[in-house]
């Protein structure tokens, strides 16, 4: 059977007058109906690895890779009229604040049946129909009220769940989640989750969860990628996570805070030079 | 010149100056880096290099007498040739002559008008910006109905009242001019005035006008310099403008926009008289345009997407 | 003709913190601000009123005229009020539409600006609907493609616009076109032939002329008002070109835009339906800005191409000294521009979702 994605090599540059700059350099994994969380900090290429998949590099940048494939599909040689019909059918993402993510001069309503009518040929009214259930899904009470507002008037929760209503409503196989919840309050964040989590079971999805959250991502996905300076340092099981052997996995969970016991001096992540090669 | 860094250029780029002259004599060098290699901002700078020499080398540059005509029976409107390089105007007078001179005018009312109306922006604009409260209201409510004001037209009504000329001209333009400027440092003041060495300035005991003149104007200047050299070729084409409705400088001055409201007369016939102070203004406020463009991308990178 | 290059797109998120006080705030405070400029505006005019140098009782009865008829005219232009006594009747005059005869045509001022300004309205509106329907499209393709040649063309083109003196375009233009080519009709609105064929009502030629069924005459005004209207259009292109171009290159860059394309949207309609719509808002400010700056710039057009209009009537007025005429059409000329400046503002408010 192929797997969902198969990803092998994968380069992303950004050719700038003062250098070249690879924001991702050369990472390979695979991913079936399961879900797979990559953690890094800021600038290793976790979210310019997301966007590669779906095509959506920006400008100047350059995608190279041995091999990037979906359900079998080489992306790397598709036309960008199928890459177009794939994006928002069979493979989506939901981005980090929608605040920014979402426009903010349509309604609710209108985005998530742009969303359903660019893949699918039903009738305005199926359409709408089809947004009011899947509202219902992402648990929004008063869906019918909600598909009139803007997003300026959601809160950042309600922002969210509409953001992954308007990202699922396609069924797609595939999500890609871009730190979904960093952007949210902490007393949202574990309701999005939770609302994430139940859609991509009942479903059956493919996910891969970006987030620089480690525990957040151990207790989220069955593996986890650990990523450094656009490479992929470790791959863990979530279970197994006291099992890293990367200096910078440990640093990293040697940062997570703790109840029990007294952490003074606070524990800094020391960076060695020679992970980057 | 060696393959390294020469030690001057050592000194210009060096991240750890030694005195405030050397960091304000490196940023300036950075800038201009920047500049350098912007194309188009280079020509811009060339224009207008181009025009300062003109007006300081007129006397030597001219070949005839800008004010004096020549022989007006033989001479008169003559086309461009080997005598009258760009040809002669109905009073017998040497076009070329009378460009050169002319761009003495220009420069003089780009450099008056900036050095009227910008003192007035800034000091309305860093006062409104650092005392706040009613002031604050008051002036950004008079620098609003300025804003708000058609300039052309009121510069016009300016110059009907106070009567045509170039000194009233310049006048005309810089009181129509100035509320950009304010608007502009009062909103860069605002950013500076809650800083925390403007925090330590005032615990020293520095008096408001110290902070003022020592800290807050001078850092308001770039944003505010760049905003002037754009508006330059503004100020040029209503200069012109106005001598075109026969309110600037007068005959038989030899300004530009005057010169082409004498060489309407004759268009259709000896259509160079017109045409070649046209070309001289365009590109003068090319030049300016070019530049100032050039100038908001190296000193501001943000504002310049 | 002064297109403000400086209003780029750092100047917008002022207003758009402005437009932020909600809708009923802002439609107060419109009132208010436009209360304030125009008075403003009027408190100016009456300064240069009294500072002019031209004797404006002279100017009526004559310089033979006795020291008692002297004293006589001016008691009865109330010259011999305090000023400020003169100012309250000057403002009441101004409000009421009464800003005295014209010296030279011997009408009421505001009379011949009825008769003048329709004409200046009419190749202002044409020009800026030339700049709009022609300046957006270029300006979406420059941001598009930035960087491309087209993108270059289009800057050439803006900066051109923002260099060359209109009033001399202008006469090249009418040399070119009317006097070598002979495509065009020259200077004024129509052929003497023609004149006095239409009744005015609206005062808009091309429409009157159309409504009364003139069919030869609304071909001729055509023929009359093409050149200026495109040598405006020109000019209000280049300034909604290049501000639309800024304009759409920030809303390109925002986070929507790369969600629209997650849908699976044509990269058509992520331009012109998510990203251009976003920029529409601020674009109609520009626009309404760019038309306020050629009713103002009409004065320099239309003397160059012989319309009667009211660039026309200020220019020929202040030739001849004739103050009344000159403050009264400042005053309208202005009180225009600053509408159209503030209610540029107040579209903002009505038009954004976020300050509704």
């Amino acid at each position: 059977m192929t797997p969902l994605l198969e990803v092998e090599d994968l380069h992303v540059r950004f050719p700038l007058t003062e250098g070249t700059i690879e924001a991702v350099r050369g990472i390979s994994f695979t991913l079936g109906r399961e879900r797979l969380g990559i953690v890094g900090e800021s600038g290793s290429g976790k979210s310019q690895t997301g966007r590669a998949i779906l095509g959506l590099t920006a400008r100047p940048g350059e995608v190279t890779a041995k091999r990037l494939a979906f359900d079998g599909i080489d992306l790397m040689a598709a036309p960008e009229r199928l890459r177009r019909s794939l994006r928002g059918s069979r493979m989506t993402m939901v981005m980090q604040d929608p605040r920014y993510s979402l426009n903010p001069v349509m309604t609710v309503g209108q985005q998530i049946i742009e969303s359903y009518r660019a893949h699918k040929r039903v009738s305005g009214r199926d359409a709408r129909r089809a947004a009011l259930a899947m509202l219902d899904e992402v648990r929004i009470t008063a869906p019918d009220r909600v598909m009139a507002l803007y997003p300026h008037e959601l809160s950042g929760g309600m922002g969210q769940r509409v953001m992954i209503a308007m990202m699922l409503i396609t069924g797609p196989e595939l999500l890609i989640a871009d730190e979904p919840t960093s952007a949210l309050d902490v007393t949202v964040r574990g309701e999005v989750l939770r609302i994430l989590d139940q859609l991509v079971a009942e479903r059956g999805m493919g996910l891969i969860l970006i987030s620089h959250d480690l525990e957040m991502v151990a207790s989220f996905c069955d593996r986890v990628l650990v990523m450094y300076a656009g490479k992929i340092v470790e791959e863990l099981a979530s279970g197994a996570l006291d099992q890293a052997r990367h200096p910078y996995t440990r640093g990293l969970i040697g940062c997570l805070p703790k109840l029990a016991g007294d952490s003074h001096p606070l524990p800094v992540l020391t960076r060695d030079p020679a992970w980057a090669r | 010149m060696a393959a390294g860094p020469s030690p001057l250029t050592a000194w210009l780029t060096t991240a750890e100056p030694q005195s405030r002259t050397q960091a304000r004599v490196g940023h300036a060098y950075q800038s201009f880096r920047r500049l350098a290699r912007n194309p188009t901002a280079m020509a811009g700078l060339v224009i207008v290099g181009l025009l300062v020499f003109v007006a300081a080398f007129a006397p030597l540059l001219a070949t005839h007498s800008p004010i004096a005509s020549g022989d007006l029976r033989t001479e008169r409107l003559l086309p461009p040739g080997p005598v009258f390089w760009l040809g002669t105007d109905d009073q017998a007078r040497d076009i070329y002559s009378r460009l050169l001179y002319g761009s003495r005018l220009t420069l003089a009312v780009v450099i008056l008008v900036s050095i009227i109306a910008t003192p007035i922006g800034l000091a309305i604009g860093t006062v409104s910006g650092y005392f706040g409260g009613w002031l604050d209201r008051v002036l950004m409510r008079i620098t609003d109905i300025f804003l708000a004001f058609p300039r052309l037209v009121l510069a016009l009504a300016f110059v009907a009242a106070l009567g045509p000329g170039i000194e009233n001209a310049i006048i005309a333009i810089a009181i129509t001019a100035w509320p950009p400027y304010a608007r502009l440092a009062r909103a860069e003041t605002l950013t500076i005035r809650n800083s925390d060495f403007i925090h330590a300035v005032r615990l020293q005991g520095g008096s408001s006008l110290r902070i003022l003149l020592k800290h807050i104007v001078p850092l308001c200047l770039s944003s505010v310099t760049v905003r002037v050299t754009l508006d330059m070729a503004g100020i040029i084409l209503t200069a012109a403008g106005l001598g075109f409705l026969g309110l600037g400088a007068q005959p038989p001055t030899p300004e530009w926009g005057t010169m082409i409201a004498q060489g309407r007369r004759f268009l259709m016939d000896q259509w160079w008289v017109a045409a070649v102070p046209g070309i001289a203004i365009f590109v003068v406020s090319l030049g300016f345009n070019l530049l100032g463009d050039g100038l908001r991308d190296a000193l501001d990178p943000k504002a310049s997407r | 003709m002064s297109l403000d290059p400086g209003l780029t797109v750092e100047a917008l998120p002022e207003r758009r913190g402005r437009a932020a006080l909600g809708f009923a705030g802002g439609v107060a405070g419109f009132l208010l601000t436009l209360a304030i400029t125009l008075f403003g505006l009027v408190v100016v005019t009456f300064v240069i009123g009294r500072v002019v140098p031209i004797d404006p009782v002279l100017a009526v009865v004559g310089d033979r005229a006795s020291a008692a008829t002297y004293q006589r005219v001016r008691a009865e232009m109330g010259l011999d009020l305090p000023l400020i006594e003169q100012f309250r009747v000057y403002l009441v005059k101004a409000v009421t539409g009464d800003f005295g005869r014209s010296v030279l045509t011997t009408n009421p001022v505001i009379e011949d600006i009825r008769t003048y300004f329709p004409a200046t309205i009419e190749l202002a509106t044409l020009g800026t609907l030339i700049g709009t329907l022609i300046g957006v499209p270029l300006g979406v393709f420059a941001a598009v493609r930035s960087g491309s040649v087209l993108d270059q063309i289009v800057r050439i083109v803006g900066l051109v616009g923002y260099s060359v003196p209109i009033f001399w375009l202008g006469l090249m233009a009418l040399l070119l076109f009317y006097a070598k080519l002979d495509w065009v009709a020259g200077p004024g609105r129509l052929d003497i032939a023609y004149d006095y064929l239409v009744t005015p009502v609206t005062g808009l030629l091309l429409v009157d002329s159309l409504m009364q069924g003139q069919l030869d005459v609304f071909w001729n005004a055509i023929s009359h008002i093409v050149l200026p209207a495109a040598l405006l259009g020109y000019f209000s292109l280049a300034y909604i070109s290049r501000m639309t171009r800024a304009l759409l290159l920030n809303e390109l860059a925002q986070e929507y835009v790369v969600t629209a394309r997650i849908k699976g949207l044509s990269e058509a309609r992520v331009i012109w339906r998510h990203a251009l719509r976003n920029a529409a808002v601020p674009l109609l400010t520009v626009v309404v800005l760019s038309y306020a700056t050629l009713l103002e710039g009409s004065v320099l057009t239309e003397t160059v191409f012989s319309w009667p209009g009211i660039g026309s009537y200020i220019t020929s007025s202040l030739q001849n000294a004739d103050m009344n005429a000159v403050l009264g059409g400042t005053l309208v000329v202005g009180a225009a521009f600053v509408t159209l400046n503030l209610v540029s503002d107040l579209l903002y408010r009505l038009l954004d979702p976020r300050t509704r």
